[in-house]
């Protein structure tokens, strides 16, 4: 498993909750663009900091299951939809307890990532390159969380239903990414993407993420368990999110090397 | 703890606990989480292994045994925290078939707490790590264990533990780290125990037999050591200045009585560390005043030296990084140490250049990791690579092979001289 990958949690999963603004709601005709931007900030910036515990089940193709446990704390820099930090440390499984992976969120741009190793004592910075790789072992991508920028895909709106938007997203630069294009299903109400779809360069259906309960938490609604199946390959991760809390008022040395090497106690418990 | 009873009895614990441990065959999984749910209710946190590995000569071994490694181990980490306060106490016992012994080492015990509210205060025996180099050592000066990384031990044990007190502060403009070991700590080099090196004064590589035998720096207060680290975070820039007031970790200097020991040491130093094209580049450099051979005509005494470091990593593709260094070595006074040598003492060369890589691949959704680390200097012509594979069966088991390969046109060189110690080493473990 690797760690360094790890940010994708934060995809459908972690802090994906959203916001429920009067204003959001009276909007009348959205463009494609601005819903997708209202999209990205109701599922990645409720509140001003929150933290969550996360477990992932992840089964593979022949059902075999492999367990992961981590804390996670996300405090934003600035206004919605800009920068972030991000601070996960694991529990399970028991060889990378005491792990630490750290991020700085810089849309547009590369992001700052390290990872500490308590057992050497080792502050190990991570080359921010890889975006579509799988984060510790599981199905979610690094990139299905922070990485993917709202201005790497061309949106069109599809279809309007009572309910949902349907958008579908086609990469800008086909040759970074291993899709052709996905579509998005985002809730009316709260602006919250509840399931993606994506398609291989053949045009097939093979992979899926999927929000399987939402709830409100203090007054955002919240991700309380999402699900990443692989079509093509078989297996599937399933996240659960539990201990959720914003706005706990998280201070900002808390993502510096100072608390890598002496992890607080909010991302331990 | 010596001898064989010894040995039966740590494997006797080892199993006894192996059978205890999560998943074993007497705790059920609900049991033991509620547990470990009342333990971190507590404060309590632990977790460890239990660790079979053993490792053999691919050549024709110079006075030491076929067997380069044959040890059970089991190590605890225990973390308690009390609010106020958080200590640690890292344990392993083991049984060691190559030294025919059996033992425990606590590899750490501390005290960490923050005595204001801009500092942190570590007291107590812990591992020291910092500096940007990959397995290449330049501002890092804390102890290390060359016997462990060589013969094909987890690279945690590359580390070894200093008794030391670690003041950190931090302030807008720069945070300042503080290290004192009270007692001198030095590495654990290649002595002849377990691994044959080239003696100078022999002109043979030798083992064993001819075990190397230092005037340890065991006095408290006087043989000292300090490490000073200025560091901080220039939005993604990573700089630091360095400073070392101490001893040669490794013994650098010969007594007239033909022991060795570990002439003083100061060094100055800084790194840089960012993002670049994509991948990750740094750049570190340091000097290193040997206070005992100022003049560099002292033959029996390591030169002072120039060291520098670039590396950079990149990814080459999905779950597959690469990564280049390359490092210098620059002795200074060079002419004085090669008009001082003793006829007939090989001599180094002024500049040791020295390159790295790595190559590690995860596959079979990160379970499977393939790696090899090579270091090649083009001016010693020696080598030593360090390939290993790895395989999760389970979230809690670990098989793993790997080597420790050495190669070198001459006996005398850093690497060329360990040729004969050249090992495969293969093993599993349980994490709990």
């Amino acid at each position: 498993m690797k760690i360094g990958r790890v940010c994708a949690c934060f995809v459908l999963l972690i802090l994906f909750a959203g916001f429920v603004s009067a204003e959001s709601v009276a909007a009348g005709q959205l463009s494609a663009d601005e819903i997708v931007d209202k999209a990205n900030i109701a599922a990645y910036y409720a509140g001003d900091d929150g933290r969550a515990t996360v477990k992932m089940t992840i089964t593979d193709n022949q059902g075999r299951k492999r367990y992961r446990e981590f804390n996670i704390l996300r405090k934003d820099d600035g206004p919605d939809g800009g920068e972030q930090k991000f601070y996960v440390y694991f529990k399970r499984p028991s060889d990378v307890k005491g792990m630490v992976f750290m991020v700085h969120k810089h849309p547009g741009k590369d992001d700052d990532r390290w990872l500490y190793l308590p057992a050497l004592d080792l502050v190990k910075r991570i080359a921010a390159s890889d975006k579509r790789t799988s984060f510790v072992g599981s199905d979610f991508y690094y990139e299905d969380v922070s990485g993917r920028g709202v201005d790497e895909d061309e949106h069109k709106l599809l279809k309007s239903d009572d309910k949902f938007y349907l958008i579908e997203c086609r990469p800008k630069d086909p040759g970074s990414v291993e899709f052709s294009r996905y579509q998005v299903w985002i809730d009316k109400q709260s602006f919250m993407p509840v399931k993606a779809e994506y398609y291989d360069k053949e045009n097939t259906l093979y992979r899926r993420v999927e929000a399987l309960e939402i709830k409100d938490v203090q007054g955002f609604p919240t991700v309380l368990r999402s699900r990443v199946e692989n079509l093509a390959a078989g297996g599937k991760t399933v996240s659960e999110f539990s201990r959720i809390k914003y706005d706990i008022g998280l201070k900002d040395d808390i993502f510096t090397e100072r608390y890598l090497r002496r992890p607080p106690r909010q991302a331990r418990r | 703890m010596k001898g064989r009873p010894g040995f039966r009895l740590i494997i006797l614990i080892l199993l006894l606990l192996a059978g205890l441990a999560p998943g074993g065959v007497w705790a059920g999984e609900f049991s033991l989480a509620r547990f470990n749910d009342r333990l971190a209710d507590a404060g309590i946190d632990y977790r460890g292994f239990l660790d079979l590995r053993g490792g053999w000569r691919v050549r024709e071994p110079v006075d030491e045994r076929h067997t380069s490694l044959g040890e059970a181990r089991l190590q605890l980490d225990i973390d308690y925290d009390l609010g106020w306060v958080v200590g640690k106490f890292k344990g392993d016992l083991f049984a060691d078939a190559v030294e025919r012994s059996s033992g425990g080492t606590i590899r750490e015990a501390y005290l960490l707490g923050s005595p204001l509210d801009f500092a942190d205060l570590k007291v107590g025996r812990q591992v020291l790590t910092w500096g940007t180099g990959d397995l290449l050592f330049i501002n890092d000066l804390f102890p290390k264990d060359w016997k462990s990384f060589f013969t094909g031990r987890e690279n945690e044990y590359l580390k070894a533990p200093a008794e030391a007190a670690r003041l950190s502060l931090f302030f807008d403009v720069v945070n300042i780290d503080l290290v004192y070991m009270p007692r001198f700590n030095p590495s654990e080099y290649i002595n002849g125990q377990r691994l044959s090196y080239w003696s100078p004064l022999s002109g043979d590589t030798v083992g064993r037999d001819h075990g190397l035998r230092d005037h340890g720096r065991n006095s408290w207060f006087s043989e000292d050591e300090v490490a000073v680290r200025l560091f901080r975070n220039f939005s993604g820039l990573e700089a630091a200045f360095y400073f070392y007031d101490g001893y040669w970790k490794t013994p650098e200097g010969m007594k007239a009585d033909g022991r060795v020991y570990f002439p003083r040491l100061r060094s100055f130093g800084f790194s840089l560390r960012r993002d670049l094209f994509g991948g990750l580049a740094n750049l570190e450099a340091g000097w290193y005043d040997s206070r005992d051979d100022r003049d560099g005509d002292d033959p029996m005494v390591r030169n002072s030296e120039w060291r520098f470091l670039v590396g950079f990593e990149h990814e080459l593709g999905d779950d597959f990084t690469g990564s280049l260094q390359y490092y210098l070595e620059v002795i200074q006074d060079y002419d004085d140490y090669r008009d001082s040598l003793p006829p007939g003492m090989e001599k180094r060369d002024e500049y040791r250049h020295l390159l790295t890589l790595r190559l590690t691949r995860l596959l079979l959704r990160q379970n499977l990791i393939l790696s090899l680390f090579a270091y090649y200097s083009p001016s010693d012509n020696d080598a030593y690579l360090r390939p290993q594979i790895s395989y999760k069966l389970t979230d809690n088991w670990l098989i793993f092979a790997g080597g420790n390969l050495f190669y070198g046109a001459e006996d005398y060189t850093f690497f060329g001289q360990f040729e004969s110690n050249s090992n495969l080493y293969g093993g599993l473990r349980y994490n709990f």
